[in-house]
Order: C-alpha cells, then structure tokens, then sequence
C-alpha cells in the first residue's frame, strides 16, 4: 500500500474529523477538482456576477467620494467618524479568526483547524484588503494619504509617533504581511498539486510559478515545516496585538465611551468571534454547494461554535464591565454615557447589539443547535451584524454626546451615518465580501490537501 | 488639396418630386424636400454618420499630404508664438500712491449707520480693498466695539447679488436717461410749487442730506418728505412728546445706575444706543474680590431678548401688561394718575421693584421698551423724574434725527395720499417699504396710482420691482456722507473704495432732484460743511475730521426737561387698557440677525445663530412649551397663523423662556424678491403687522396645518436638564454667596494640580518661551449678542455652509456662542450664554491623536493647526472635549460669488475640502504685533494685539493677552477668584478660561427666581 492510499480517517479514529473511507488520492483528487477540472456550478457564476456589480457600484461610490469629498457621507462635527471607521475595525476583527486559526492551533497542535485554515486564512487576507480600504476612503485629502507613512522626504517631517492612527498603519501593514506570507507559504504544497493536475500550458505555468519548484522532497517539506512553525511564531503575538491597538484608537481618545481599559482584551475577543461567524458564514454554504461535508464534518462546526460561545461569554463580560465601571465610577459623564446608549436616540442599536451579541450566541449551549448547519448559519450572521452594531455603537453614540451639551447632535438617530447621495454604500461591504468569496474558490485550494493534514506527521511520508 | 465643404447645394427639382408623388414611390412622409428629392447629397448624408466633419477631410488623403499639413501646423503654431505683444505701456509705480503699502492694511475712519444712526467704525483696507470693519475706539456709540450688523455689512457691500445697474421698467439704462426724465416729472411739480411730489427717506440723522432736503422742500414748498423704517423708535419720540411737550432724545448713563428696570427695553441689543449701552451696563457688573459692587438688573418683558437674559430678576409677560407694570411702579411713586391692574404676584414684585429703586435715589433707571407704546415711555420718563435720576442716569437732548416725525403716521398719510391720488411723483430714497410697511396700507395696490416712482436702493428688491425707476445705491463704504450717533455726535462717512457698480448716494439724488444730476459726493458733503465750519482754516479742519472720523465735541448738549403740567390729564395716560386677555397675543419684532430684512442676502448673517433660539436661516413662530401642548403644535410644525382677518403659514419653535400665551413673529423673512442667499427663507411676518398697533396685538389664532418644515439650529439641546446639572459647565452663584465663598467656580470641580504628571516634573511648562498667550472670558458680562462670531468670520475668512449643512451640524465658526437654560424645562428661570471658542489647551487631547501631527503647539502655547499637512483624519475633532474643531466636509468656497473674494482677509488662509480649521486666537494679529515689536526691539505690549472677537465685544466680556507677564490684563483676570477652567478636571489646562457668572438678585424676592 502505497502512502497515498493510506485510510486517512483511519489515522485518527477518535477524531472523526474526516469521513470515513477518504485517501489521501480522493482528498486530493476532490479538493483540487475544484479548482482545475470540475466545471464550475452556475451558483459560482451567479455569485461572480452578483460581486462584480457590487464593486462597480462600490468604484461609483468611491469615484464620486474622491471627486466631492466626505461631506457626501452624514459624518459631522460631534460624529467625525461614521461608516469607513466601522466597517474598518469590523473587517479587521474578522481577519482575526484566520490568523488564530492557522498560528495559535497551529502552535496548540489543534488538527481540526486543517480543513478550515486555508479558507479563514484567505478570509484573513480579503477582509484585511477590505480594512484597509477604509483609513484612505474616510481621509480629507486621501491624495496624500501618504503623510501618515513615516518616509524621508523633503519635508523632513515625521508622523506623530503619539498617534494611535500611525500605530494602526503599522499593526494592520504588519499584520497583512505576515497573514499574506502564511498563506502563501502554506500554499507552496498545493500550488505543486495543481501545478501537476493543471491541465493548460497556462495553468502549468502560474501554478508551477507559484509553487516555487516544490517537488515534495523531504528536504522540502522539513524546510516547509519549519517555516509554518516560524511563521505561527510570529503571528501569534499579533492575533492578540492588532485589535488591541485599533482599540486604542478609541481607548487613547478622552471621549466618555471611548477612554476606558478594558478595550484592548475585549476588542481581541470581539475579533475573534467575529472571525469565527465568518468563518462559519463562508463555510456553511460552500460546504454544502461544492459538497465538502466529508472534510469539513459536523465536528468541524461544532468546535467553531464552541469558540464563538466562549469568545461571545467573553464579549458579553466586557458589555457587563464597561456599564459597571460607568456606574462606579460615579463620573458623571461616563455614567451619562452609559445611560444615554441604553436610553438615547440610539437605543436601537445599542439593544440589538445586545440581542445579538449576548444573547443569540446563549444558543450554542445545545448541542442540537451546534450541529444544524443552517441554524449555525443564522447565528452567525446574527453575531456578524452584531459585532457591526458593536463598533457602530462604540463610535456614534460616544461621539454623538460627550463633554459640553450645546456641541450635542442628537437630533437624528440613523442619519447621522446615512450617506446621502452614495446608497449603495451600505451594500458595498457585502458586495466585496460576495466576489472575494468568489475569487478565492476560484482561484486557490479552499481548503487542505493531503499533505497539509499530514504535515503534523512527517512519520507517515 | 482637394477640400470640399457641403456648402453648394444644387437647386432641388420640385417637377421630379411631383412625378414621383403622383407615382406613389415616394414615401408619405419625409423629413426634407432633399429626402423627396433623392439628391445626391441627401444620399451621401445618409451614408456618413457625421457627414459636415468627414467630408472636410478629403477621401484621398495620402501619407504626403497628411505630412504637409501637420508640417504647416507645426510651423504656423511656432509662428504664431513669436507674435507682437500689443504695444500697450504698462507702466510701473514711479512714485507708489501715499498710504497703499503692499500687504499692509490700513485703518480708514468712517461710520457704520445703525438704523439712521452712526456707529463710529475704522475699516481695514488692503491695498484699496476694504476686509473688516473695526469699532472707532473713541467715537460714543462704539468704543471700539461695534454690533453684529457693522461687522457683515462688509459682506453686502460685496454680494454679488447687488444691484448694479440702473433700470427702467427692468430694462437697463443709463442715469442721464433717468435724470431726463426726473427733470421732467421736477419741472413740471415745479409749477405747482412740489405738490405731487412725495419722498420717502429712512430715518435721517445726516445734516448734509437734511439740508438737501430741506433747500428741496424750500424751492418746492408743497412737496412732501415722509420718513419711515421698521425701526423707527416713534414711541420713544411720542412719548417724549407727551411727557415734555416737545421732541426730546433720552439717552440713558447705565455706568451710573445701580438699579436698572427695563419694561420690555432690549436695551442691550437694539436701538441707536445698543453699543454703548452694553459697554456701560457691563461697567458695573464685573465683580472681583475687591470690589464685588454690582447693579441689579430688573426686567419685565414680552418675548425674550438678551437683556432679559442678563437680568437679576425677569418677568415674563403679555406685552399689553407692560404698560400696567408702568403704571404701578409709577402710582407707587406717587405720580397720580390711573392705576394698572396687576396679577398678586406681580404686586408683590412690583412692591418690590419700587422699594429697591427708592432706595437708591438718583442712581436709577427705568428703560421702556421701543415696541412699547408711547405712554410707557411717558410714564418711564415720569417715573425717571420723581426718582431724581434725571442729569445722572438719565439725560436728554435735543432730538438727533433731522426731522423727528410719528413715521408710521407719516408712511400712513403717504399711503392716504398715493391712494387717493394726490402723488404723482414718488421718490424712494433707501429702505425697502413695499416690504416692510404694515400690510393694512396696502403699499402695493397704491403704488399703481403713481405715475412716477423711483426706488434708490442696494438691492433690486420689492420695492423696486414696483418702481419705474431703480437706481443702484452706493453702499456706505462706498459713499460720502455724514451721520449723527444717539447723542448727536456727527461723523463724517468716508469711502473705502470706489462705487462697485456706480451707484449713487441718497445725497445724489437730492441733488439731482434739486437739479444738479453731475454733483459729486465729496462736493456736497465737503461743501456743506465747508458752510457750516467756523474754522479758520477750514482745509486742516476737514482732513482731521476726516481722519478722526468724527467731530469731537458735537454731541448735542444736555438739556432741561421739566414734565408737562397736564401730564396725568392726558388721554392715553388717564385711561389705561383693559389688561391683557386670555388668547394668544402677538409680538413682531426686528429679527435678531438680519433686522428688518435688509439683511436677508447677507450670509453671514443668515447663517449667525439667533442669540436665544439659535435658529439660523429662518425665522419662526415662537411660542412657550405650555402654549405648544395646548395647541398640539411642536417645533417644525407649519401653524396657519390668522390675525385681523389676514392669514400666514409659519413653523413653530417652541421656545422655553417665552411668556405663556404670547406669539413672537420675528420680521425680515420671507422676502419674495432677494438674492440667492435670502431666498426661501422663514415666512414674511410683515403680512401680519398692521398699523394701527404695530408690535403686539392680541387674538391671535393660531391652527396647526399637518405640514412639517424643518427648522435649522446649531444647538439642537435646549436645556441643562437630563442629569446635566452635575456639569459644572457653567458656574454661577448670587452676590451674597460670591462674597461668602469668593472662590466658589473652583471649587465646583475638581482640577488636577498641575506637577502631578508621569513625565519628569514640569517638562511640559519648561517648553515654554516668552510669550504665554491666553483668554479670559466673563460670563457675567457677556450677552450674547454674537457679534464676536460674525467678527471672527470677516478676520477668519471662515466659510457659510448652508442651511441644508448647519442640520447636518457642519456649520464653520470658530467662536460660538452657547446658550443654556437653568431650571426647570417647561418654565426656566432664565437664560446663560457662553461664547466657545478654541481652548489653546495645555494638555490639548487634540495634538496627540492627529497621526500627521498637523495640530501642534507652539512655544507660546497657541495650539497651531497645520492646514498644508492635515489630511482630515477628524480625530483631532473627536477627541476634542470642547468641539470646537470646524471641518471642511465639501469645497464651501464652491458656493462663493467672485466678488466676496474681495473680502478675504489676505494674512489668513483660505481652507479647501478635507481640512480641519478651528480658532487660532487671531494668528495673524499675533504675528504682526511680533514683528511691529520686533523691528522696534522691544517686547510686545499688553494690549497691543486684540483678537476679532475681543475687540468687536461691546461688554469687553473678552480679554487676550500674554499670560507670562503678571502685569497684563488678562493675567489679573486669571487671578479673579471667579476664573475657572471648563472642563479642567479633565486636565486639559485650557489657556482659555472663564470667569464665573454672579448675579444680583433682590433679597426680599426669592432668590434668583422672579
């Protein structure tokens, strides 16, 4: 029996967390079907479409943003910050779950994070993208965008070192670099896999491009090991570091709601259950549409939704906490704060949050509920929308009432951060996430192959 | 080359047409006779798709001709670039013209006419440009500071919206044409001695036009000069005339009173006198530890004003009341005459009020309002007299008007006579009267039985467009002319610049009546005065008149005034009203920010929140919440507004200190013929004012339509309610408790001592060097009448947004003025105001955030914004506590006229889109003090450098200055045991501070509440 006959589900038979009757040639052969041989479901097509016309829209807005400035958008002076820095720190929160998965499992020798790494590590990169869009688009003068780089030149200036903005630069380009080179070093195996089934001289060549000679030697793969290993090393300590710093953006800042300790943990756990929804928001469907329930089995779904429970418990203390110090605090500000989210002009969004955040993900309890695909599917997106809300929260209704009453804008609840001419903004961010998604199945593995579920045994090959 | 163009057409064949007709081959309809015809090039033209451009190219174009033709291109373009110049001589300054220096501004003497009256003024000029108006530091109506009107009315000098050329019948012509037929209509009134011939001025208080004028009326002696403008203070002339049998001018000496009544007086916001006044009145209010003496301010009025505001104790009432309140303040006094009738409570405060007045014999003042009716000011003027204040607090003048008259009476008989016929000729020298007369003389319909009607205006307005006539008036910064000031001090006006649009002067227009179209401005008033001096060299008197701005010692002397002996046996004082009923009564007032609606276009103003209900852009029906839940009406609601039988639509504002059951209708608005910024604003309240009681009025009906109007303000909080009243914002205690606890605003919060720092101690305060710039304000003083935000737009050339931009909350100015009520919400006791500007903090939570280090500090503690660097990230503006941060969301200045440009201030940038702006405490003023005493090495002076909103205060409420030197003014004031910081417990150690508010109340009356 050759190695690549070996039963994997064998290999682990107290962990189903491959079905039963799979080789390492039929994983092979399934996971890299879909991206060289199987034709594409017309649903691909659709979804391709429908992503299209959604950027198209999104340059529209952008185009016409960039031509008549941001007074486009409902911000204003109590409320400076509206929609770009929302949907920024919730992208960023997002791309947390893949990098948690693919370094700290990794480190922690989870081996159920393989079937899903690849996929939240491409989520990773995308929502990363989709982050970083938004500093630029929110910026008066985006055509110099670039004094917030520390660069010489002839201005001989310098960004201020002080600002956590310029911190945010540096986190998140860090944090893109590590998250693209993970996922592509961990790509370079499959790369070689495609590379050999490519059928076109085209698809030989980009693929073979990319695997960068890999012929699976084991030389190969002891460097390719070590690499992952150094690799999770590093981008370890910025699955905790990133959102910490884009909570300062908020803590640094003396706004009642804004100026407070906790951010930094709670925002880490808030990213990561937020990457997690997504994760499961992505994988649900695709899970069911190009048939992969045999690599990403029931058990898959129930441990993310055993994250998402623990990260939500966490989320919800932070809610808990951040009332609580409001009160005993006895600053009347903060304590203003606190009951002008719950009773303000914003109470919508402020209980919905609540709803979502603390309350839906209590459905995890149940075991039912953690293996029912759809209505995992429906919590996710509920706790999408509520960690939305999160930021939407944090940022609007401290703004919209802080110090000195007579500077107040409270005299409108949800327009303040309706756009007023672009209505296509608040579709753009699902719009992007539609083709990304699409892209990626399109273009690179979804999901591991043979090799990556042996990595973690080189006494097998 | 063969080009052929498609310009030769051949005859078209109808006899073929016909054959082919009759054929039936043709088709039945066509779209030319070329298509019937099927000639070659109808064919051809359908066979191109642009057939005029391709058949300029030819068909055969070869590689060689195409060369020839891009090489002649090429050559005739070089060629083309060495052409001659036109031989025009440009012609350098050989000897620059005296006085214009580059980039150095000028200070011009002139004087601002306030509703007639003169308010002394210095106009910055650059380079011939006139920027800012500046109050004249010694003339007696300004004091260095002016109103909020003298700031804009730089702005309307240079609307593009102005009128610039003369018309007839709205066709352009030229002012020979006109003075061909003026002279006609003159010529043939001429031999009927005038009759038919009518003027119409506003108030006249300038000699040189009245002695136009009145050599007019002398020639033509059945020709009539009437007078009229919404503020025409004919109360305050009739009551004069009632209580002393002639015209008399009272001016009042609020630095000498220690108790002050006004009955429904705005004394410190309206009327000739307002700039003063408030300068006075802030004299004796600001209290420090040494001397914490103070006057006590008692005000009774019927719509909110900011005097009320400032008031120790205020009474809101029906405007019918006040004259019952004068009444019995006067029958305690022992003046005989019909008592009023009053609520018990009112009694009680009443006894009160005459108590105190008593008690400080000649040291008091009781004001009447100008919208009162005459007997108020009667019994004020009676009232004054027993107390003994006259010669103190009050004194009286000869009448500073040219010609006093009752001018409604006036615009009435004008109104009887053009009805009737009786003009034929009606010249309208100002003012916009169809507008604004009261709508029961039916200006309108009358001025169809004129034959000849003229209108001299800045604007092509209402009026004008019923007139045969209009000729552009020149602005008073473009004219000559001469004005008198409340206590009849002359000033001479003098141009800053040429007419924009050669207009002419009410002066001219005399003359040219008097038949001499080419008189110049200058000649006239130069020459007048010239007859009128008794200087004996009469050159050097003129050209120090001139650059003084005004004649000292002018003012008209003091004069005996003894109360008639038949006062009390007069009609109106013998029989006093039935009180005040039960429905809703009606104020109109002058609009706040754009008076009468002369202002309509100006943006500045426009866009300026109105002191107390901070609306902008529109005027509204204010009413009192209570009458609001009566009616079912909120703010925004359209209400059909019916009162003698007329009917108007307007919005409501339910406002929280107006008086229960009283209406306010601010007039102005709804102009319906303005420029494009007075367009479609609030609703023309002039519809409903009627002559016969101009100001007030009761049954009023008030019904609520279902429509909706979205109403703009800039404080969208109205009260210091909602758990609000733990901020120490604003800090306010009564004298007595002042003099207990003179240190009670800090001890209202807590600030952090400024050594408690992690950096090594006192690294922050070592940064800095020399100069320590800093502020203090004087809430005690200050009374919101926001002329230091209009101030601060003309310096800052700052921005307007818009009315749709200040409800997205984007409006621009760097100083604004808060108001916040205290107490209850429903029925507050009164009302605060707070003028925010930037804080120059210490600890700026701005500098740290913005991640380009656009905001820095500077050595001298200014927190600097960098506009080249910002890349409008909005930070800064969000962790600003104070909100004072402006932004530049769109290009605001995309909705700029070319010729407001002029305005600009050249020392201040012009911010694009995308940058943060915010007060810089007058940079600019800073940097030129820095040179002027750099270059003649020494230390710049306190006082030398005067920000825009400083120096416009009439209250001197603002004071700016160098804190580093103990000795400056504004050091001594942060050393009052009243200075506090706002929000300092935040540690932002604000280089701009307040002083605590304190107020007087009467003992015997609860305190702080009437």
């Amino acid at each position: 029996m050759s190695p690549h006959d070996t039963n994997v589900a064998a290999l682990e038979p107290s962990i189903p967390l491959i079905a039963p009757g799979h080789t390492y040639t039929t994983i092979s052969d399934k996971v890299a079907g879909i991206v060289v041989t199987e034709p594409q479901p017309k649903s691909w097509k659709f979804g391709i479409l429908i992503g299209a016309i959604g950027v198209m829209i999104l340059n529209t807005a952008v185009i016409y943003l960039f031509y008549k400035g941001i007074g486009i958008w409902g911000v204003n002076i109590p409320v400076g910050w509206g929609w770009a820095i929302i949907n920024f720190v919730w992208w960023i929160g997002i791309g947390h779950a893949g990098t948690l998965i693919s370094a700290i499992l990794l480190l922690l020798n989870q081996q159920w994070r393989t079937s899903i790494n690849r996929f939240a590590e491409a989520m990773t990169i995308f929502a990363v993208m989709c982050a970083g869009m938004f500093p630029i688009l929110h910026l008066g003068r985006p055509w110099v965008f670039y004094f917030i780089l520390p660069y010489p030149g002839t201005l001989t200036m310098w960004p201020n070192f002080r600002s956590p903005l310029l911190w945010d630069v540096f986190a998140v380009s860090t944090y893109a670099t590590v998250s693209l080179l993970f996922w592509y070093v961990g790509l370079i195996p499959d790369f070689a896999t495609l590379r050999d089934k490519a059928r076109n001289k085209v698809g030989q060549w980009a693929y073979g491009f990319f695997a960068l000679g890999w012929r699976g030697s084991a030389r190969h793969w002891f460097r390719y090991e070590t690499a992952s290993l150094i690799l999770a090393g590093l981008a370890t300590p910025l699955v905790v570091s990133v959102h910490s710093i884009v909570s300062l953006d908020f803590s640094v800042g003396i706004i009642p709601g804004w100026h407070t300790t906790i951010f930094p943990p709670y925002f880490v756990a808030g990213a990561i259950y937020s990457g997690f929804a997504m994760v499961l928001t992505l994988t649900i469907p695709v899970r069911k549409i190009y048939a992969l329930e045999d690599f990403i089995t029931q058990r898959h779904l129930d441990v993310m939704a055993k994250v998402m429970l623990a990260t939500g418990l966490i989320v919800g203390y932070g809610y808990i906490m951040e009332a609580f110090y409001a009160w005993y605090s006895a600053n009347p500000y903060e304590k203003f704060m606190i009951y002008n989210r719950m009773t303000g002009p914003y109470w919508p969004a402020y209980w919905a949050l609540v709803l979502c955040n603390i309350v839906t993900p209590q459905f995890l309890w149940i075991h039912w509920v953690r293996n029912n695909p759809i209505v995992l599917f429906i919590i996710s997106i509920i706790v999408n929308i509520g960690m939305w809300l999160e930021r939407y929260v944090i940022v609007v209704t401290s703004l919209h009432a802080d110090f000195l009453p007579s500077s107040w804008g409270s005299s409108v609840s949800w327009r303040n951060l309706r756009p007023r001419k672009t209505s296509s903004w608040p579709r753009k961010k699902s719009m992007t996430r539609a083709t990304s998604r699409s892209m990626r199945l399109r273009l690179f593995p979804w999901t591991v192959s043979r090799k990556r579920l042996g990595s973690r045994r080189p006494d097998f090959l | 080359m063969s080009i052929e163009f498609l310009d030769e057409q051949k005859p078209i064949d109808f006899e073929a047409i016909r054959a082919k007709l009759a054929a039936g081959q043709s088709p039945r309809y066509w779209r030319s006779l070329d298509e019937l015809a099927e000639t070659e090039e109808f064919t051809e033209f359908l066979h191109r798709e642009f057939p005029a451009q391709a058949s300029v190219w030819p068909e055969d174009v070869s590689r060689r001709n195409f060369l020839k033709l891009m090489g002649a291109s090429l050559s005739l373009g070089g060629l083309a670039a060495c052409s001659r110049q036109p031989d025009e001589k440009i012609v350098p300054y050989v000897k620059a013209p005296e006085d214009v220096i580059p980039g150095t501004a000028l200070p011009y003497a002139t004087a601002y006419s306030s509703s007639g009256y003169a308010m002394g003024a210095l106009v910055t000029s650059f380079m011939g440009r006139p920027t800012k108006v500046e109050g004249h530091p010694t003339h007696p109506a300004s004091l260095g500071a002016t109103d909020l009107f003298a700031q804009a009315s730089i702005l309307t000098m240079y609307d593009p919206d102005r009128s610039s050329t003369i018309l007839n019948s709205g066709r352009e012509s030229i002012w020979d044409s006109f003075y061909g037929a003026l002279s006609g209509r003159v010529d043939a009134a001429r031999l009927k001695q005038g009759a038919g011939l009518s003027i119409l001025t506003e108030t006249v208080t300038s000699p040189a036009l009245a002695n136009q004028i009145k050599a007019l009326l002398t020639a033509l002696p059945k020709a009539k000069w009437h007078q009229y403008q919404p503020a025409s203070r004919d109360s305050a002339k009739t009551g004069a005339v009632m209580a002393y049998g002639e015209a008399t001018d009272t001016q009042y000496h609020l630095d000498r009173a220690n108790v002050i009544v006004s009955l429904d007086a705005d004394f410190l916001s309206s009327g000739p006198g307002a700039v003063r006044y408030t300068h006075d009145f802030s004299s004796k209010r600001l209290a420090n530890a040494d001397h914490p003496e103070m006057s006590r301010l008692y005000a009774v009025e019927s719509t909110p004003n900011n005097t009320g505001a400032m008031a120790d104790h205020r009474l809101g009432v029906r405007p019918g009341q006040i004259e019952h309140f004068a009444r019995a303040i006067a029958g305690k006094m022992g003046i005989a005459l019909a008592a009023g009738t009053l609520e018990p409570a009112h009694e009680k405060w009443v006894d009160a009020v005459v108590r105190d007045l008593k008690k400080d014999p000649k040291s008091s003042v009781v004001i009447p309002g100008d919208n009162q009716p005459a007997v108020v000011h009667a019994l004020a003027h009676a009232i004054n007299q027993a107390l003994g204040n006259t010669g103190t607090t009050v004194t009286y003048t000869a009448p500073v008007e040219a010609n006093p008259v009752d001018q409604l009476a006036s615009i009435k008989e004008l109104a009887g006579d053009m009805e009737a016929g009786r003009v034929d000729t009606l010249i309208i020298l100002g003012g916009n009267p169809v507008y604004t007369a009261p709508a029961d003389l039916k200006l309108e319909s009358a001025m169809d039985k004129v034959a000849f009607r003229t209108h001299l205006s800045l604007y092509d307005d209402e009026t004008s467009r019923l007139c045969h006539w209009h000729i552009p008036e020149t602005h008073y910064l473009e004219q000559w002319g001469d004005l008198r000031a409340f206590d009849g001090t002359i000033s001479v006006v003098q141009p800053l610049i040429a007419p924009l649009y050669f207009g002419k002067s009410s002066l001219e227009m005399v003359a040219a009546i008097n038949g001499q179209p080419n008189a110049a401005m200058y000649d006239l008033v130069r020459d007048y005065w010239k007859s009128q001096s008794t200087a004996p060299d009469f050159e050097h008197y003129w050209k120090t008149t001139l650059s003084d701005g005004f004649l000292a010692e002018s003012k008209f002397p003091d004069k005996l005034v003894k109360l008639t002996a038949d006062f009390s046996k007069q009609p109106a004082v013998a029989n006093p009203p039935s009180p005040a009923g039960t429905g809703l009564d009606v104020v109109f007032r002058l609009d706040p920010t754009i008076g009468d609606g002369f202002y309509a276009n100006n943006a500045w103003l426009q866009e300026l929140p109105k002191p107390l209900t901070k609306l902008v852009w529109d005027n509204a029906a204010l009413i009192s919440p209570r009458t609001a839940q009566k009616l079912g009406a909120a703010t925004n609601d359209v209400v059909e507004l019916a009162y003698k039988g007329r009917i108007v639509k307007a919005a409501v504002w339910v406002m929280p200190v107006q008086p229960e059951g009283v209406v306010t209708l601010y007039l102005g608005y709804g102009r319906s013929r303005t420029g494009k910024v007075g367009k479609g604003t609030g609703f023309n309240a002039y519809a409903l004012q009627t002559s016969d009681a101009p100001w007030f009025g009761s049954d009023l009906a008030i019904t609520k339509t279902g429509a909706t109007y979205k109403l703009a303000t800039t404080q969208t909080i109205a009260n210091m309610n909602d758990g609000l009243t733990t901020r120490p914002i604003i800090r306010e205690a009564t004298l007595e408790e002042f003099k207990e606890h003179p240190d009670f605003a800090q001890e209202m919060a807590e600030t952090p001592e400024k050594d408690v720092t992690l950096f090594p101690q006192g690294l922050k305060d070592n940064n800095y060097d020399g100069n320590a710039w800093g502020m203090a304000i004087d809430l005690n003083v200050c009374t919101g009448c926001s002329a230091c935000t209009i101030a601060c737009q003309a310096e800052n050339n700052i921005a307007v947004v818009g009315k749709e931009q200040v409800i997205r909350r984007r409006v621009m100015h760097w100083i604004r003025v808060d108001r916040y009520y205290k107490g209850d919400p429903e029925n507050p006791e009164g009302t605060v105001h707070q003028p925010v500007p930037c804080m120059h903090c210490e600890n700026a939570p701005c500098e740290v955030v913005c991640p380009v280090a656009a905001t820095n500090h500077s050595k001298e503690g200014l927190n600097d914004m960098v506009y080249n660097r910002c890349i409008g990230t909005r930070y800064c503006s969000n962790n600003c506590p104070y909100k004072v941060r402006r932004y530049n969301f769109l290009e605001w200045d995309e909705f700029e006229g070319e010729s407001t440009k002029l305005q600009k201030n050249p020392n201040v940038t012009v911010r694009t889109r995308g940058v943060m702006e915010k007060c810089t405490y007058c940079v600019q003023r800073i940097n030129k003090a820095r040179i002027d005493a750099k270059k003649e090495d020494r230390p710049i002076r306190d006082g030398e450098i005067v920000t825009a909103c400083q120096a416009v205060c009439p209250a001197s409420a603002i004071v700016f200055g160098n804190l580093a030197d103990p000795e400056s003014r504004v050091s001594k004031l942060k050393t009052n045991p009243r200075n506090y910081a706002l929000l300092g417990e935040l540690n932002t150690r604000p280089r701009t501070t307040y002083l605590a508010k304190v107020t007087n109340p009467n003992p015997e009356l609860e305190s702080g509440k009437a």
